[in-house]
């Protein structure tokens, strides 16, 4: 599978799909605040479906977003709900939330998509220097 | 001598505009178009000069925040446009101000007076919410919500109650009969 690799920018996010057996990487971080979201979004939903038709044995998603606007939170869920698709069909799939360990209102996202999507999660707090 | 009377009047306005700009503590004032540009420099123009004053990474996360959410209120919803086809470089005006306890955030823009019936009702639900309601609120919308063409999820509202946990303050005035300017507040603690 092709790999999707965007690096970060003031408003966009470092984006790695990368389903190479041996090593696989599927990130999301830094900030998310895209000028037009659609956009920006599409691709990575479209490598997800594609993803999603022969997927790995395991599938991890780290999600590491320091902040994301209210339009990127509705693309998040999307993303989301590809992986829960997947579960659907038994595959083994699990979320990897971090946030800052100072950071109330970025782990109460990450429970809040914990309850909307049925995919396990995993949180993760991290110390911002 | 016409020339330097109104260069008196001029200068008479500016200072005026500084007093009641320090008298109403605003820190920042602008007024023009909102671009995405435009938003991304204010928002960290405000960030850095909010970590000058030594407040708490959470309080700078929540000002960023709200600034984001209303700019883009406005870039998207304003009646008044340069470009009339552009989805989101709306016209408005963008204050900050800051006192001993909170910072606040205001927009204005214009807005058709048709919409203002919805605006009100959905306004009031957020601001009437409890904690749990609003949470239960934002589950459904971004459930349900899809992206509007202007890209907005309908959210913005609802988060800046949640993250601030203070209620929104707004006002609608007559600009003429299918105008209105529409005027909001929002208030974030810097004691919480």
């Amino acid at each position: 599978m092709q790999v999707i690799r965007i690096e970060g920018t003031d408003d966009t996010p470092q984006v790695i799909l990368d389903a190479n057996p041996d090593n696989p990487i599927m990130e999301i971080s830094g900030r998310s605040l895209p000028e037009d979201v659609v956009s920006f979004y599409e691709p990575i939903l479209e490598w997800l479906e594609e993803y999603s038709e022969s997927p790995l044995e395991k599938t991890i998603l780290n999600i590491k977003l320091e902040y994301f606007n209210t339009a990127s939170s509705k693309l998040l869920l999307d993303i989301l709900l590809k992986l829960e698709d997947m579960a659907d069909d038994g595959k083994d799939v699990l979320v990897r939330w971090h946030f800052p360990d100072d950071d109330e209102d970025m782990e109460e996202a990450g429970e809040e998509y914990e309850d909307i999507v049925e995919v396990p999660f995993e949180q993760i707090s991290y110390t911002i220097d | 001598m016409a020339d330097t009377n109104k260069n008196n009047i001029d200068l008479d306005f500016v200072y005026d505009f500084y007093t009641k700009m320090k008298n109403n503590n605003v820190s920042f004032a602008y007024e023009g178009e909102i671009s995405h540009e435009i938003t991304k420099v204010f928002s960290s123009l405000a960030e850095s000069h909010i970590a000058i004053d030594n407040e708490s990474n959470s309080l700078k996360r929540r000002v960023f925040h709200v600034m984001i959410e209303s700019l883009q209120n406005i870039g998207k919803h304003s009646e008044e446009k340069i470009d009339k086809n552009s989805p989101t470089d709306g016209q408005g005006i963008f204050f900050m101000s800051k006192t001993k306890n909170e910072y606040t955030i205001t927009t204005g823009n214009s807005i058709n007076k048709k919409e203002i019936p919805n605006l009100k009702i959905k306004l009031e639900a957020i601001n009437s919410g409890s904690k749990m309601s609003l949470k239960k609120l934002y589950k459904e919308k971004i459930k349900k919500g899809r992206l509007s063409e202007k890209g907005g999820a309908g959210l913005g509202f609802i988060d800046i109650v949640r993250k601030t946990e203070q209620k929104l303050i707004y006002s609608f005035l007559d600009i003429n009969e299918k105008k209105s300017y529409f005027v909001l507040t929002s208030t974030i603690s810097r004691t919480k």
